[in-house]
């Protein structure tokens, strides 16, 4: 069953406010949003292209009838193969900070990273990356839900013991070289935060 | 344009049942503040209940005669000067919209909130054509007053053109004020788009400015010199955005570089 937005007798954003909230919430595949003026029918429409969807305008009385096809656009091009066959996508985290620049901030976008992350087939840490995997870790907990929905997690033996970190870890198993150099291999695709 | 301002009337429309009377406070403040700014007095006003909330003045002002500029009288060869950045109407519709950062609507409010004083005042120390504001019908609208009825074109450089920040990004996702779809139909059939300009671009163009800056035309030297002098006196987004040629009658061309 169809989504319907009907935005009858608001005016501009309201309108794109409304596809917009719809957009992010409804599960359906295609969303109905009814506006009766040329103007928010152009920027409803500019709005759902925007986010790569596809709109079709039926036009009924003077009201417009916008059928939005939410984000077949994006996925026809580049999603729905890998989506299909499961996506082996490894994460490869090479340090416990995201982006090179100041630490603090790397840190919280390291945070904000594993709290947005929420597919994956592998994580592999390596270097000062395997301190995310420890006792006292931040995004301890995130990991540990990545893990319980199937996701393999793998922390290089060396860079523990290097950093004496063995004991601590908390998360996953330890990995080799060996094992590291395959996974990247194989992925379809290698993702660094 | 040119003249200067001696008294001001409040005139306001304030829903006083339902909205706190210090937001017309508020506005009253701001209004007292810049009638101050521009060098004029309050000396009373109007007021009315109403379900909307409406503020403006009405001006009394003084010019010489012989000193009035107005929209016409732009010359061939004469260089098009843009004073304030454009897409306010934009970016108003994405604050209603509650999509805007406080940065942008920081900065948008200060830019709608300075005056025309210094550059109106600048412009007349190097002389000037024409001078026009650009307010409700966008700068391709009120640029085509300039050459309506003459003989003249206008070439308008968009690569030029001081645009508000995140305004380009508000206009792709459809948070477009119905008077720039207006504008545009109104003044569409005279203005020649750069096919390779992006359609958003051209909403900008057309968008509908609160308090926007003013468009001057003046001989090339003079423009650079104004410019100069404007950008020494703080204004820093004016710009030389076009031409007035002898050509292409009635019409503006849009191009994307000069």
């Amino acid at each position: 069953m169809a989504n319907i937005i009907d935005t009858r007798g608001l005016s501009c954003p309201q309108p794109v406010i409304n596809t917009k909230k719809a957009l992010n919430e409804t599960k359906e595949e295609i969303l109905t949003v009814i506006v009766d003026n040329v103007v928010s029918r152009d920027n409803v429409r500019r709005f759902a292209e925007s986010q790569g969807c596809k709109v079709k305008v039926e036009e009924k009385k003077g009201e417009y009838f916008l059928n939005i096809e939410k984000g077949l656009a994006i996925k026809d091009e580049s999603k729905s193969k890998e989506t299909e066959k499961v996506d082996n996508i490894v994460f490869y985290i090479k340090s416990d900070i995201m982006g090179v620049g100041d630490e603090k901030l790397g840190r919280v976008l390291m945070k904000a990273f594993f709290k947005t992350l929420v597919e994956s087939k592998k994580l592999i840490f390596v270097n000062s990356g395997v301190k995310l995997t420890i006792e006292g870790s931040e995004v301890l907990e995130e990991i540990k839900e990545l893990e319980k929905r199937g996701v393999e997690v793998l922390s290089c033996g060396t860079c523990l013991d290097y950093y004496n970190l063995k004991e601590k870890l908390r998360v996953g198993v330890i990995s080799n070289m060996y094992d590291i150099v395959n996974s990247l291999m194989e992925a379809d695709k290698v993702i660094s935060p | 344009m040119g003249g200067r301002p001696l008294t001001a009337m409040n005139i306001v429309c304030f829903p006083v049942k339902t909205m706190d009377i210090s937001i017309l406070r508020d506005i009253l403040k701001g209004g007292i503040d810049k009638i101050r700014e521009a060098g004029a007095i309050l000396i009373g006003g109007h007021s009315v209940e109403d379900s909307e909330l409406k503020y403006g003045l009405s001006v009394t002002g003084t010019i010489h005669p012989s000193k009035v500029m107005t929209n016409t009288g732009a010359e061939p060869g004469d260089k098009l000067i843009l004073t304030k950045p454009l897409g306010t109407g934009i970016i108003n519709t994405a604050i209603k919209g509650g999509m805007a950062t406080e940065e942008t609507i920081d900065l948008v409010s200060r830019c709608m909130a300075s005056l025309n004083k210094t550059a109106s005042e600048v412009m007349q120390e190097v002389g000037a054509n024409a001078c026009t504001d650009i307010t409700g019908f966008g700068l391709l609208g009120h640029a085509f007053e300039m050459i309506d009825k003459t003989n003249k074109g206008i070439i308008i450089y968009a690569s030029k053109v001081p645009v508000l920040p995140e305004a380009i990004n508000f206009a792709e996702i459809g948070l477009v004020p119905g008077g720039t779809y207006r504008n545009r139909e109104f003044r569409g059939k005279k203005v020649e788009l750069d096919p390779r300009l992006s359609p958003y671009i051209a909403d900008v163009l057309f968008d509908p400015q609160t308090s926007g800056g003013l468009l001057i035309a003046l001989p090339g030297e003079k423009a650079l010199k104004l410019v100069k002098r404007l950008n020494e006196r703080g204004i820093a987004e004016a710009a030389i955005i076009g031409d007035v040629i002898d050509d292409n009658k009635e019409r503006i061309q849009v191009k994307q570089d000069d």
